[in-house]
């Protein structure tokens, strides 16, 4: 028997912005439908390409902050100071505006519904997208998987999805870095932070510092590197 | 025709001529990987490359810095959209490398410590269009930009610039790596666009 492999190059699409909604006073949300929109796993991101009057156009990626509702599908994006696209995208744009979108993108740093676990997701900043992908993939499928999370922020004001976060029932860890809490002083992630998660399934996301940092803290602990999932971002121009 | 998005004018850098499509410029370093950031010793650090006869050419790292080495000043592109112009790095040639290699092999599959791999034609790797560079703007280049040492490939997307590469093997048939499993484009030709299969 041979097997023939029908692919076809992901194509743009046009999306319409059904709604926003602020994360924090630098971040939001925007729900896009998209019409012909494929589906994607928990973790995969799309690119997002503007075109201005002329035909000038820009295109960055974003991460999906939750699984497809259908053709519906949604982003957070974090304002970058200087960004070219994300003050468009975070000050700007309006329901019913278009823009386009391709994908998803991305097959490592994904997570599946039928995984058992257990998982450890490593959050800083906005980081948390696409680990919150998975945290919302996780209910939506009924899994029972066991997740903990750590999300590192300035404060509490800098914290996307908290209410949501608080009322998952998840072990989520909550570590900022300028508020001292009754718990714990304001700092950086330490080793103290990190639950114990043996033989975890770790994915973890933020800008590199942080990633670095918190590789060495797995690897130390004993995790394997094998199952200790990265992605990174920025500093860059988003 | 595109969507036009309405109010969004752009920034247009000067340079965005200078850029392959879909490309922004930064002047940041940005890092992006798989895992962990391996810690590897000087010590036992080797590169092998290895002939489609199983025949092993192998360089430890007193070795490689015993070679003739090059500067190379090059512009690079990372499929996830960033572009940074006027690098400068030092390193070995393949050429060099491949100098005493017998091979009539087309295709190279490259290895990296940590399990990272990445294919390509051995052509993109000859004829002074590749290195291994152990130096970044006249700095030992670091772990996190895949120091010691790491493939620079820099006419194609980055990913293709194996950090911490170790070992190339050469094979009579093409063999997808990494990232080229995982829907990233065989290829990767920045001019062309190829991000992703099919591209």
């Amino acid at each position: 028997m041979t097997e023939t492999v029908v692919r076809r190059r992901t194509p743009w699409l046009a999306a319409t912005v059904h709604s926003v909604r602020s994360e924090t006073a630098v971040a939001r949300t925007i729900v896009l439908d998209v019409p012909g929109w494929p589906g994607h796993v928990a973790g995969q991101h799309a690119d997002v390409k503007l075109t201005a009057p002329d035909g000038y156009s820009a295109q960055r990626s974003y991460s999906l902050a939750a699984p497809a509702d259908g053709e519906r599908i949604e982003l957070t994006v974090q304002l970058v100071e200087d960004g070219e696209v994300s003050p468009y995208l975070v000050d700007e744009l309006l329901p019913t505006d278009q823009l386009e979108v391709r994908g998803p993108i991305g097959g490592w740093f994904t997570w599946h519904a039928t995984e058992p676990g257990p998982v450890l997701l490593v959050a800083g900043g906005s980081g948390i997208v696409p680990l919150m992908a998975m945290v919302r993939e996780r209910a939506r499928a009924g899994s029972t998987a066991p997740f903990a999370l750590v999300y590192s922020t300035r404060g509490p004001a800098d914290a996307f999805y908290a209410d949501e976060l608080a009322a998952a029932d998840i072990a989520t860890t909550m570590v900022y870095t300028r508020t001292a809490t009754d718990t714990r002083p304001a700092g950086r992630i330490t080793a103290a932070d990190l639950p114990d998660a043996a033989g975890a399934r770790v994915y973890v996301c933020g800008p590199t510092g942080f990633v670095e940092t918190v590789s060495d803290l797995l690897l130390a602990h004993g995790h394997d590197a094998a199952n200790i999932r990265t992605e990174r971002f920025g500093p860059s121009g988003g | 025709m595109s969507i036009v998005s309405r109010g969004f004018h752009g920034r247009r850098e000067p340079a965005a001529a200078d850029l392959p499509p879909g490309q922004y410029l930064t002047r940041d370093f940005p890092v992006l990987q798989a895992g962990p950031t391996p810690r590897v010793d000087l010590d036992t650090w080797q590169f092998t490359i290895s002939n489609e006869a199983g025949a092993k050419y192998t360089w430890s790292w007193r070795e490689l810095l015993a070679l003739p080495s090059e500067k190379t000043t090059t512009d690079i592109h990372c499929v996830t959209r960033w572009s940074k112009l006027g690098t400068t790095w030092q390193g070995v040639s393949l050429d060099t490398l491949f100098a005493d290699v017998e091979t009539a092999a087309d295709h190279a599959l490259v290895h990296s410590y940590g399990g990272y791999t990445t294919n390509l034609p051995l052509e993109d790797l000859l004829d002074g269009k590749a290195w291994i560079a152990y130096r970044f703007e006249g700095e030992d280049l670091t772990p996190d930009h895949g120091g010691p040492a790491r493939l620079l490939v820099p006419h194609l997307y980055f990913w293709k610039s194996a950090k911490w590469v170790t070992r190339i093997d050469l094979l009579n048939d093409d063999e997808p790596g990494f990232w080229e499993q995982l829907g990233y484009h065989n290829y990767g030709d920045p001019w062309r666009e190829q991000r992703y299969t099919d591209d």
